[in-house]
């Protein structure tokens, strides 16, 4: 019991880079990155639907790669390079185009599934500009939503990912 | 001049903080000193609660308190929730408890609650609680419970909590003289509401002022403040209810829960916050779900198909406890005519008791299960007599001329159903069209050539929207000259702010952005229903436009006497009251300068203080807004798979206030129909054990199993508002299910009646197409 306990509040010192700034915070071995993010990083853009890893909200990536929050450890992600729906506008307040087509294209309702739906769509289009609809909803496979019927929120991954072939 | 608002698709005011992640739900908020709550909920179906013991569970670090019935009860008025409804002819004592006590009903029913400086502390503590509990026989099919013989749900109370008969005219002599008749037997289940935010509460104790404040994740502000005022035996002007972001609600958060009472009772007597954030695990055991109707109905029709009686019996499951009432019954038993002429009916509805966590509505409120019922009626007899499946109901459509038609029912609170506007064959042939019905066979004959199943289905719907009594606005411009309105409507994600702010904007020649929209807080609002019913737009929005405009009058007599004009000759513009034809304007902000008063200055004559309005519009009867759906899908005969390939849904909304968000409602809601089709099913074993308690088990749809979809919105205003809305929030979900079933049985060439149950599984599908025993 006294062991669990100690393992269960030992602290364990973890530093990221959240969104291009260095973030460091105390926590227990058992603290998963999404509630690191949220409690002791004060980041509450991420949200968790499950804690189970099938709804995809607390989506964030990790070193370039989509990760669901909820099942990775914050010690895990030590040293690591996070970004999570906080660091998607510019500095000046300007929605990403993503974030815009998501707008413009009615693409959200509650709003709750969004920042892991945008944290997915961010690595997707960032591999593979050229995505096809069938390619957007593949892999937007393991995000739920229940306000959207998902029409939209394709609709604005696609209109972004033309956005984004465009000569600047 | 100022643009038209309303009928434009305006950007949502919501987006931008939803977007940014700088939105705050429930478990956003965070309150300096706050404790976190974990509830020991029932791991048995039904059983004695002998004892517990917590003193391990309190010494653990972290651990504040463990809390049981016992605990709370000084701070509490009643061990149990009021019921939440008004319902006549009830039993008494069917309500949840705060907390169990001596008998534990269901799977997940709070039992005591552990306050600490974590949550991961707190569940650390409630598994070092232990529970002395003697299991009891457990009633896990309503069907069974309903019998004589059965097992008590609950120690000394009948099973049978209220049966009732729905109907108008004589159906037995519609089946004597009926051309044909046919029977069904359908085994309806509607899972849980599922929003991705589960629900949550946050009470905040004010020592100072002796007052509570509670932030909830809830689709019922006012009624909760109320309830727990009765509860804790604090008067109004010492608890308020505010809703921070709502992350969807579904009916789930439609409801006062055992959970928030104790969590509220807690932070009092503690005089700390006190957080507690549901989990999906306990959204699965203890929030609320539609779940289980059991109809067995027959029906009568003509030579023609034209319908002469439906009669039969349902068997709804409510559940452990009742903390609402039978409306969800009642609903689906009225809904069964939908938007068909039906002469006679008769329904015979027993509301029936389980050991598994109660139902209320879910989005669809019963209105689903009516209509699939129907719907599935008229499948069979358009088989039976023959006749095509389109043609058997643009033979039984009520139509266009019939408008206002008004039906033979009442509604649960006695009123007349009256369907009041809408081309019902109209909005069917549209649906057809978008679908290519006419060049269906050829598309399927193709198909067959290349070995591949297509159906078509189609099926309607109706639902009644815009509830009352009343929903409440108060439309203000403030001294700074900035506009708000406060509501006791409640988002959930349909963009009710937005709608809001168009209605009041366009009225004051402003823009939407223009207007800040408090909703469901009782701190500047005083009375409120909250979101159901497919109401908010409707009732609503109705208030806001009637305090709007007199707001507006207000604006203009004050105005005029800035300006040396007369009222009459003044318009509102972009923030400016202007005398066309001159540069003569004054700024809202003057206007409400000289509204505000000067010390010991009198206004100007007409002029009242303030620039404000309060009205709570009340509806005289609801409003039926029309649906008709076309699906056409694939399905694998080997392997059951059914692939929806195009969805096709027309909708009457009344006036679009905001077309856009009109049609997001309607593809919501065909999804939510869709997971009621195909996949969303709430299992329990034969000792009414939950088994399906993760998304990996209870299915949600994904993006992969949604096929393109064609909404399409239709306008036949209301005359019942002074708007012209009808609601649409559970509009979508209705006839899905009934219209995929009926795809699936063309497309495999099932007749009618072989499949009886859904959500339908693969496995099902086979078992009805005889090739999977």
């Amino acid at each position: 019991m006294s062991k669990q306990m100690d393992q269960a509040t030992t602290a364990h010192r973890v530093t990221v880079t959240v969104n291009g700034a260095q973030r460091a915070a105390s926590c227990p071995a058992r603290r998963s990155l999404a509630d690191f993010l949220r409690h002791d990083l004060g980041l509450t853009g991420t949200h968790l639907g499950c804690e189970h890893g099938v709804c995809g909200a607390c989506t964030v990536l990790v070193d370039g790669a989509a990760v669901r929050a909820c099942l990775m450890l914050a010690v895990q992600a030590n040293g690591c390079r996070v970004e999570t729906v906080e660091g998607l506008a510019a500095a000046d307040g300007t929605l990403s185009p993503l974030q815009q087509a998501f707008a413009d294209h009615h693409a959200l309702q509650c709003g709750f599934c969004t920042p892991g739906i945008l944290m997915t769509l961010v690595e997707v289009l960032r591999d593979n500009p050229d995505a096809d609809e069938r390619e957007i909803r593949e892999s937007l496979s393991g995000n739920l939503c229940r306000c959207t019927g998902y029409q939209n929120i394709v609709e604005a991954a696609l209109a972004t990912a033309e956005t984004l072939r465009r000569p600047a | 001049m100022t643009e038209a608002l309303i009928g434009r698709s305006v950007p949502r005011l919501e987006d931008s903080a939803l977007l940014r992640g700088t939105a705050r739900f429930l478990d956003d908020l965070q309150a300096p000193g706050a404790l976190e709550a974990a509830f020991l909920r029932s791991p048995v179906s039904h059983g004695r609660l002998h004892g517990l013991e917590a003193a391990a569970a309190r010494k653990m670090p972290g651990v504040v308190a463990v809390l049981t019935l016992a605990d709370l009860r000084p701070l509490l008025t009643s061990e149990r929730l009021p019921l939440q409804f008004r319902n006549t002819g009830l039993p008494e004592a069917i309500t949840p408890f705060v907390l169990a006590s001596d008998e534990v009903l269901f799977v997940g029913e709070a039992i005591a609650l552990v306050i600490a400086d974590s949550r991961a502390a707190a569940e650390d503590a409630v598994e070092a609680i232990e529970l002395d509990l003697e299991e009891l026989p457990a009633v896990a099919d309503v069907r069974a419970g309903v019998m004589a013989d059965a097992a008590r749900a609950c120690t000394g109370r009948d099973n049978v909590y209220r049966a009732f008969e729905v109907g108008y005219g004589d159906a037995d002599a519609g089946f004597e003289r009926a051309a044909c008749s046919v029977a069904l037997d359908l085994d309806q289940h509607r899972g849980a509401g599922h929003p991705m935010e589960g629900r949550g509460i946050l009470a905040l104790p004010d020592p100072l002022q002796d007052r509570l404040q509670v932030w909830s994740s809830t689709q019922l502000s006012h009624e909760a403040r109320h309830f727990l005022a009765d509860l804790l035996a604090l008067d109004e002007s010492r608890i308020d209810v505010s809703v921070p972001e709502v992350g969807g609600g579904f009916g789930a958060k439609y409801l006062l829960y055992p959970e928030e009472v104790a969590v509220a009772a807690a932070a009092r007597m503690l005089g700390r916050p006190v957080k507690w954030v549901e989990d999906r695990r306990e959204h699965f055991l203890a929030a609320i779900q539609e779940r289980d109707q059991h109809w067995r109905i027959e029906a009568a029709a003509d030579a023609e198909g034209r319908l002469l009686a439906i009669r039969g019996d349902m068997i709804h499951d409510a559940g452990a406890y009742v903390p609402q009432g039978i409306n969800l019954a009642y609903n689906a038993a009225t809904a069964v005519p939908g938007p068909y002429r039906l002469p006679a009916y008769r329904l015979a509805v027993t509301v029936g008791a389980t050991n598994k966590v109660p139902t209320i509505p879910v989005r669809g409120a019963g209105y689903p299960e009516g209509t699939f019922a129907m719907e599935r009626a008229l499948d069979a007899i358009a088989d039976h007599l023959g006749l095509d499946r389109v043609e058997i109901r643009r033979r039984n459509l009520i139509p266009a001329a019939a408008m206002p038609y008004a039906t033979p029912m009442t509604t649960r609170s006695g009123s007349g159903i009256t369907y009041d506007s809408g081309d019902f064959p109209a909005i069917f042939g549209k649906a057809l069209a978008a679908i290519d019905h006419a060049g269906f066979a050829a598309r399927a004959a193709t198909a067959a050539d290349e070995g591949r199943s297509l159906g078509l289905g189609v099926a309607c719907g109706i639902k009644g929207t815009g509830r009352g009594p009343y929903e409440s606005a108060i439309v203000r411009i403030g001294r700074s000259g900035k506009v708000s309105v406060h509501t006791g409507a409640m988002p959930m994600g349909q963009g009710v702010k937005t709608a809001m702010a168009q209605i009041c904007a366009e009225t004051l020649g402003l823009r939407a952005g223009d207007v800040t929209v408090v909703c469901g807080d009782t701190r500047t609002v005083p009375l409120g229903m909250g979101g159901f019913a497919s109401r908010q737009t409707v009732v609503a929005g109705s208030s806001v436009r009637r305090a709007t405009e007199a707001v507006r009058q207000q604006v203009l007599i004050a105005a005029a006497a800035l300006l040396e004009a007369a009222p009459a000759d003044l318009e509102l513009d972009a923030g400016f009251a202007v005398l066309p034809g001159s540069n003569r304007r004054v700024s809202l902000r003057e206007v409400a300068e000289l509204a505000a008063g000067s010390p010991g200055y009198a206004l100007p004559p007409g002029v009242r203080p303030g620039l404000e309005a309060q009205e709570a519009w009340m509806p005289d009867a609801l409003t039926y807004g029309m649906g008709a759906h076309a699906v056409e899908l694939e399905v694998d005969r080997d392997t059951g798979l059914v692939r929806l390939l195009r969805y096709v849904v027309v909708n009457d909304c009344g006036r679009a206030i905001n077309p856009k968000l009109v049609i997001g409602q309607l593809h919501g809601g065909v999804v939510h129909g869709i997971g009621n089709a195909l996949f969303e099913v709430m299992a329990y074993d034969e000792q009414a054990q939950p088994t399906t308690t993760t998304f990996a088990d209870y299915l949600l749809p994904t993006v992969t199993e949604i096929p393109h979809m064609e909404a399409i919105i239709v306008e036949y205003p209301t005359p019942n508002n002074p708007l012209g809305v009808k609601g649409v929030g559970e509009a979508g979900c209705l006839p899905v299910a009934a219209a995929i079933v009926s795809a699936i049985e063309q497309a495999v060439g099932l007749p009618y009646g072989t499949i009886q149950r859904v959500p339908l599984s693969p496995p099902d599908l086979l078992r009805a197409m005889g090739t999977l025993a």
